[in-house]
């Protein structure tokens, strides 16, 4: 078998940064390749760099044994490569023929010529055995069914690579089967696929050949055989750290903070059930889409859940979030941008958001400045926030370590009973990382709760008195330390390891 | 940069506009455009350049005709200054001040002329040959105020439902009021003007507390003409809003409630701000703005007019609130910003009549200006942004 796609030393820097480093890969014809690796490992960056969206920063591709560099997403499309994406890209609220030839429409008299694409996409639908009329819109079919519609936009193309990254989320276990179904009929036809997913026993059915990426370089490569579950996970974790972690100062007391008891939203969350303690850091595990930061958003009132019930401190939780935040939870949200700070506002504004009606006087509420810069010097002393006169400085002009010291410090001036950190650390340098552990460990030093959620191991591992495992909506696994964390990736992507 | 920079902070190759040290020139005139006092400058310039050729301008006359018209766009324009903050856009402001110009007349008229009104729906109701519903109770005029602004804080009120309830673009919501409103204002006197208000009524609109008189000292008899209003009832009501206005946007916690809101919703929902609530505010202030400007306007004109705020009004009011530096995508304004907007806005008005210049032609004048001043915020944002990261 000759390589359809090769990639030759390829790399990729994100502002000095890299993401995809030295990497090199061949990917025969014909073939079926599984990508694995954890969030951040490089995955995204490469599919990206093959779909023209992202240009490497060194090393090369070739394509059909051809020099490849595409300059647009239209450009690899034209090529004959075509991604099949979590997040779908059909239009809705066009029929299913008119989403397969929406970039090259046949027309007859300057006319779209209605009865051909027609009938050319009931021939791609009955190939694919989708039992809908060509004239259905998008709108009206189900998450698997409109993934199928996509495949059908790829072969009416005649993609000779065909890229699935983590198609099965959101698909119901008969919707992938019927996937599945569909992937080895590609390969019989002799298509080629490079097939990513969390989902490791699928990854070893569907695939020939697999391919483990861990912080942008290539681990290992060989065939599927070869390559048991826990081969996998090892190979993608494969790494000790020491020293990234501070001490923790203080054990949990006995007494519970938080209880969540039986929470059920459809399609979200499945019966979970925990408990923070006091001075405890209950770790949250899951890879994305398994319901942690949904959990989150429901705990803080952001979501509906329709069934069970939340107390903090022995009360019972309820209403919106003002209601939560006076009852004591504070919660940092994984997009500091979108949710967590007022870019253009200066840094002491953002840090008093929370608690700014303390500062109020009187029947009218005017703001008591001075206890207000008092309040916020004293904060920004006390979480370490680098910055110049903090009345003044806008927040975007910080770092993302010190802009995520400035989202937990408005939290802190509520004086919280249970903190959610959702992905505290993400998009922040190893040293700020460090600062917001050494936070973390204050706070529960102090008696508060912490409920941490992170999509990275490590970090959990090093801070965590106990750690939850989520998945597909439904609390997995709970383990407290020491951790194994080959049994937690396990509980995780739902695998049983010896 | 400060060589001392403490490790952590971004470099950034400037100090904040407000530690600019004024030295070069280059530095001289962004301090300048960055400035809260821009606009009263450029207002000043503007003035000065046209003085020379333009003599009128600076006559006692003119100049108090200018005050009298900035007035009450200052206080519709104080409203539309909160809507503008929560990233909002209130349309129905002009609609608000038709309607209650004329709810002010069906309450207050002495006398109505049958030959006109006879035929509009509100004859016979509210409005019959003795005048309005209130005409001759005593403090009726307090009371129709009063009336006129519940009104007002009423029609605010459902906009802010729609837009911060029902999640309904503020855009779409406040244009289908103006529209709805506007008809409905005109229908009520089928487009007819209503007069013969109580002079305790007129008094709000022209009122004259102090006037300036530049006649000779001696002369024993001063002509009505030759006295120039300077301190009026419009002038105080206005500059209380606007400094209730300042005090409630930057001094008060739903002032911060409303920046927060325009800055990022989401994470002000997330922190805890009443975020509902707030929005609902903001559109009843805005529309209570629009009522208390219609009571002034309606004063001054001596009429009950249900086209009051139709054909330029909504452009002067959004106009001069934007030309004043607020920004239209939210989470940027100071009431002082709108001040001087309102005042370049009435300036540029008055030297275009001046000029003799024709009503189209005005108006594309102030068109060009209005776009002038987006550029120029769209610049500034840019250069501030550039500064800051």
């Amino acid at each position: 078998m000759t390589a359809l796609l090769s990639f030759k030393a390829l790399s990729k820097d994100w502002f000095g940064v890299p993401a995809v480093s030295d990497l090199t890969l061949e990917v025969a014809r014909g073939s079926t390749l599984g990508l694995i690796g954890e969030n951040g490992a490089g995955k995204s960056t490469l599919m990206n760099m093959v779909g023209g969206v992202v240009t490497p920063s060194d090393g090369e591709m070739s394509w059909k044994g051809e020099a490849y560099a595409p300059r647009s997403a239209a450009d690899a499309a034209v090529r004959g490569i075509a991604f099949i994406h979590q997040e779908l890209n059909l239009f809705t609220n066009l029929s299913i023929a008119e989403n397969v030839f929406i970039d090259s429409f046949p027309k007859r008299f300057g006319m779209i010529d209605r009865t051909r694409i027609r009938e050319d996409t009931a021939a791609l639908l009955a190939r694919l055995e989708l039992d809908h009329s060509p004239e259905t819109l998008v709108a009206e079919l189900a998450p698997g069914e409109r993934q199928i519609v996509e495949i059908a936009k790829a072969l009416h193309r005649e993609a000779d690579l065909i890229i699935f990254d983590e198609p099965t989320t959101s698909l119901t276990p008969r919707e992938t089967a019927r996937l599945f179904d569909v992937i080895a009929r590609l390969k019989a036809e002799g298509r080629t696929v490079i097939y990513i997913s969390h989902i490791l026993s699928d990854v070893k059915m569907l695939c020939d050949e697999v391919a483990v990426l861990r912080d942008g370089r290539l681990v290992e490569a060989g065939p599927a055989e070869v390559f048991d579950v826990g081969r996998m996970i090892r190979s993608m974790i494969g790494r000790e750290l020491a020293g990234m972690f501070p001490a923790r100062t203080a054990a949990p007391q006995a007494d519970v903070v938080f209880e969540a008891e039986g929470l059920g939203q459809p399609g979200v969350l499945e019966a979970v059930s925990l408990n923070v303690r006091a001075g405890e850091v209950l770790g949250l595990f899951g890879l994305m889409g398994s319901g942690r930061s949904e959990l989150a958003r429901v705990i803080f009132g952001l979501d509906p859940v329709e069934r069970g019930s939340l107390r903090l401190g022995g009360r019972e939780l309820a209403g919106g979030p003002g209601a939560r935040i006076a009852a004591g939870l504070a919660f940092v949200t994984e997009n500091r941008r979108d949710e967590g700070l007022m870019l253009d506002a200066p840094v002491a504004e953002n840090m008093s958001l929370v608690a700014v009606r303390t500062f109020g006087r009187g029947p009218l509420a005017v703001l008591d400045r001075g206890a207000h810069e008092l309040a916020t010097e004293r904060m920004r002393g006390e979480i370490g926030v680098r910055a110049g006169d903090i009345a003044r400085q806008p927040v975007k002009a910080l770092s993302g370590g010190n802009q995520q010291k400035v989202v937990i410090g408005k939290w802190l001036m509520s004086g919280p009973r249970l903190f959610i950190l959702d992905e505290p650390t993400r998009g922040v340098d190893v040293g700020a990382k460090y600062e917001i552990y050494a936070l973390a460990d204050r706070l529960a030093a102090s008696g508060a709760g912490i409920l941490f959620i992170s999509s990275e191991l490590e970090e959990l591992i090093g801070m965590c008195d106990r750690v939850m495992v989520m998945s597909r909506g439904e609390v997995t696994a709970e383990f407290a330390a020491p951790f194994d964390r080959v049994k937690i990736l396990a509980a995780a992507f739902r695998e049983a390891v010896a | 940069m400060k060589p001392d920079a403490p490790a952590g902070v971004m470099p950034r190759p400037e100090p904040f506009p407000a530690a600019v040290p004024r030295q070069s020139l280059g530095h001289r005139a962004t301090g300048l455009l960055f400035s809260d006092y821009f606009v009263l400058y450029l207002s000043i310039a503007y003035f000065l350049a046209l003085v020379p050729f333009l003599p009128t301008l600076a006559n006692p006359a003119n100049l108090a005709n200018l005050l009298s018209n900035m007035w009450p766009l200052l206080v519709v324009a104080v409203g539309q200054t909160f809507v503008l903050t929560i990233a909002g856009i209130d349309l129905s402001q002009g609609a608000v001040a038709g309607l209650s110009s004329v709810f002010a007349a069906l309450l207050l008229a002495t006398a109505a002329p049958v030959a006109v009104l006879g035929n509009a729906p509100v004859w016979g109701l509210f409005l019959s040959e003795n005048g309005g519903l209130l005409a001759g109770i005593p403090g009726a005029t307090w009371l129709a105020v009063a009336a006129i602004l519940a009104l007002g804080a009423l029609i605010g009120l459902a906009n802010g439902v729609a837009v911060a309830v029902l999640r309904m673009p503020a855009f779409m919501v406040t244009l289908v009021t103006m529209i709805a409103i506007a008809a409905f204002a005109i229908w009520l006197t089928q487009s007819n003007n209503i007069r013969d208000l109580p002079a305790n009524f007129v008094a709000l609109g022209k009122g004259t507390l102090v006037s300036l008189y530049f006649g000779a000292a001696e002369e024993s008899q001063v002509a009505r003409r030759a006295l120039h209003a300077f301190v009026t009832w419009p002038m105080i009501v206005a500059i209380t809003v606007a400094l209730a206005a300042h005090v409630a946007l930057n001094r008060t916690v739903f002032g911060r409630y409303v920046f927060a809101i325009g800055m990022n919703r989401n994470a002000a929902e997330i922190s805890g701000v009443p975020v509902r609530r707030v929005i609902v505010t903001v559109f009843v202030i805005s529309a209570v703005c629009a009522a208390i400007a219609s009571v002034l306007y309606t004063a001054r004109l001596e009429t009950g007019r249900p086209t009051l705020g139709a054909g330029n009004f909504l452009l002067d009011v959004i106009g001069a609130t934007v030309i004043g530096g607020t920004s239209l995508f939210g989470g940027k304004a100071k009431i002082v910003w709108t001040f001087f907007g309102v005042l370049f806005f009435v300036l540029l008005s008055n030297t275009l009549n001046l000029m003799n210049l024709s009503a189209f032609h005005i108006d594309m004048v102030k068109g060009g200006v209005i776009l002038t001043a987006a550029t120029l915020d769209v610049m500034r944002t840019r250069l501030m942004r550039d500064r800051a990261v």
